[in-house]
């Protein structure tokens, strides 16, 4: 085999391969529901009944959407500048910083839609900051960045814990988060435009940042496919040596880039605690910036492909949730299996039905992959 | 004195969950696989370890079920990244969350507590094991109290531990085997051309991994503690690796290192809340992410450089 990785038919590069390893994933974690004593069809149904079946679930589902679309957009964004970005979670996590001073500093004094804005800066200017200091030693010092992000996310979860117990939290209360916002500091829902449509919610944390993430898809699009600074960024994670020559400055590249990805996770925490909670608890990221490598993975960084992969993140969440009420020995901590293996298949071993598939196409209709019959079987 | 042999003590038995973690990453980066990993084989090893022990009785069955899951898990690794050539990275996060997620799920299927097994007791467990002549010498002033409290009466797994790190010097630095594993960690097309099959050395350093954070996990769920909790790592496998790197990759000073990064966290339960000499009251969490930030200071070269394995985290293609 003298060409590993020959060129495929684009349906076949970009939906029919991706399909098969998300296939194989599902069908693993269908393997680990018959392990517990479940029958993964009926799984499958609720999951999706669960996700999908009612408006109120509907909403839930984009709500847990509207995180994966940030951390997945950040993963993305990385991913494109060749480095991979594990600290998702940290930044989300220290974002809330951001978020709640603004919130806890404006919420009785301006109207949500002008606190919203100040927050929006604040998340995604702490999470930059936070991938700042990774970027800055990778591209100057010469640490590897998944270390450091790695440290990161243990060192913010210290960080958090030490400001919510001891600054954060109002001395009269016990639990260890923030004061409830006032109405400054909330959200409004858009649980409307699925009544709209004539779906019924009775309350659904779904709100106005699922559009911010999706203004933020558009963004991430037009950013790496539509500037200058995005085809550098492209370039670099193509080939740094290429960049290199062609007079781009890697730690430049390095740089921005890592602080874009740390902006878009930072803003991932507008969400949960603006939009649902209205105050900041301890974890309320819950391994979205986790999330966020398989969706990113899944989405093959490209924001028409995590937008959905997002969604079906979401319905995971969503549906696992209800799951739990029907079959009580499969808990929504099957979705991190599931996690995993979308992780494993779509990212890791990516490539191992690839040579197959090739063979396959070469054998049924050798023009198709651009070479003709007789040189398939070349040295 | 009683209080410092009490710290040491508690600094050992943290200390070994670590340090059979940190032996078993540095097996496999030294051959040129990155391994994030260690902390999910750990945990699955933790989990089969205390089921079967709990399901047998017997400890030692326990031990055998945590390492055979431990290098069932090493083997998807080394298969998504030897044989498939993906991204190491990539497939080391798949595991951790494929452990995490399963051993929940699982242990709640099966024990029904909550993600918890059985207690274990009795022979399901490894007990401490008192080494010759600690009564008769426990009256010996210094020596005898080193000697009867510290060194004996631990589990085991924790002389298994300490053992591992000169056996793991005499391998990398005095066989065949290791000479060649370090080898085809910085070039792997020398090994090759050598005529030595990179993708068997490898699998053999993957295997190894397997087998210590097997050792690991048990160590956790049927020695330290008597079963299975979940999420018990609770980021060891990430300390591990903090240590692996401030040890540059290399066997002693890892063990020194996990012995820090031990000694911190034995000393932070300790003085939870209480005033440090000349510093004043430190708090706990800036304690708890001190293994983090002081590997962070080295990698970034300010004290001292580490360099990794020159060819870690990149496949290996045949030339054609």
């Amino acid at each position: 085999m003298s060409t590993p990785y020959a060129k495929l038919p684009g349906w076949a590069d970009y939906g029919l391969i991706p399909l098969i390893n998300l296939l194989v994933a599902f069908i693993m974690a269908g393997l680990v529901v018959l392990l517990v004593g479940e029958n993964p069809l009926r799984a499958a149904v609720i999951l999706v009944d669960g996700a999908f079946g009612s408006g109120q679930n509907i909403a839930y589902t984009l709500y847990y959407a509207t995180n994966f679309i940030f951390t997945g957009l950040a993963v993305a964004v990385a991913f494109h500048a060749g480095l991979f970005n594990i600290g998702g979670e940290g930044q989300a996590y220290i974002a809330g910083l951001g978020v709640s001073l603004v919130a806890l500093a404006f919420d009785s004094v301006l109207p949500w839609w002008l606190t919203f804005p100040l927050a929006i800066a604040g998340a995604a200017l702490v999470g930059a900051l936070w991938a700042l200091i990774p970027a800055y030693l990778q591209a100057k010092r010469g640490s590897h960045i998944v270390i450091t992000t790695i440290m990161f996310n243990f060192i913010a979860a210290s960080v958090m814990v030490y400001m919510l117990v001891n600054v954060l939290k109002p001395a009269a209360e016990q639990a260890p988060q923030t004061r409830q916002f006032l109405d400054g500091g909330q959200l409004p829902k858009l649980n409307f435009i699925l009544e709209a449509l004539g779906l019924s919610v009775r309350s659904a944390p779904l709100n106005i940042s699922f559009l911010l993430a999706l203004v933020m898809a558009v963004f991430v699009w037009a950013l790496i496919w539509r500037t200058r600074l995005g085809y550098e960024i492209r370039t670099f994670g193509f080939s740094p040596k290429a960049a290199r020559y062609a007079g781009i400055s890697e730690s430049r590249i390095t740089i921005i880039a890592m602080m874009i990805s740390g902006g878009l996770a930072g803003m991932m925490a507008l969400n949960p605690i603006m939009g649902d909670q209205h105050h900041m608890a301890l974890d309320f990221v819950a391994g979205a910036g986790f999330v966020g490598i398989a969706v990113a993975l899944m989405g093959r960084s490209h924001p028409i492909g995590i937008v959905p992969a997002a969604i079906l993140f979401g319905m995971l969440y969503q549906g696992g949730a209800e799951l739990a009420f029907e079959m009580p020995n499969i808990s929504r901590d099957m979705i991190v299996i599931i996690q995993g293996l979308v992780i494993l298949f779509a990212g890791a071993l990516e490539h191992m039905f690839r040579p197959t598939i090739q063979t396959l196409f070469a054998s049924l209709s050798p023009r198709s992959m651009g070479i003709p019959a007789a040189k398939t079987g070349g040295a | 004195m009683d209080l410092l042999v009490q710290l040491l003590d508690a600094t050992i038995r943290v200390s070994v969950p670590l340090l059979l973690a940190c032996l078993a990453g540095l097996y496999s980066e030294r051959a040129g696989i990155f391994d994030i990993g260690l902390e999910g084989k750990m945990l699955a090893g933790a989990f089969a370890g205390a089921s079967a022990a709990a399901v047998s009785g017997s400890a030692w069955v326990g031990l055998l079920a945590a390492v055979a899951i431990a290098v069932l898990l090493a083997l998807v690794h080394g298969f998504a990244s030897i044989t498939h050539r993906g991204n190491q990275i990539v497939s080391g996060v798949a595991i951790n969350f494929i452990a995490a997620g399963s051993t929940i799920i699982l242990g709640q299927a099966w024990f029904r507590q909550g993600g918890r097994t059985p207690a274990l007791s009795g022979d399901a467990r490894f007990s401490a094991i008192e080494l010759p002549g600690a009564e008769a010498l426990r009256d010996v002033p210094v020596i005898g109290t080193i000697y009867s409290d510290l060194i004996s009466g631990h589990s085991l797994l924790v002389y298994v531990a300490f053992l591992m790190v000169p056996f793991t010097w005499w391998v990398l630095f005095r066989t065949r085997f290791g000479l060649r594993l370090r080898a085809v960690g910085e070039n792997p097309a020398a090994v090759d051309t050598a005529g030595i099959s990179v993708t068997w050395l490898r699998y053999r350093a993957v295997i190894c991994t397997g087998i210590l954070t097997g050792l690991a996990g048990a160590y956790l769920s049927v020695a330290q503690n008597a079963g299975f909790v979940k999420d018990m790592t609770a980021g060891k496998g990430y300390i591990a690796l903090a240590a692996l790197i401030f040890a540059k990759w290399k066997p002693v000073p890892a063990m020194f290192a996990c012995l820090l990064f031990g000694f911190l966290d034995a000393a932070s339960i300790r003085f939870q809340g209480m005033p440090w000499p000349v510093i004043g009251k430190v708090p706990v969490q800036l304690i708890n992410a001190l293994p983090f930030i002081l590997t962070i200071i080295l990698l970034a070269g300010f004290i001292g450089k580490a360099i990794p394995p020159r060819a870690g985290g990149v496949p290996y293609v045949k030339e054609r």
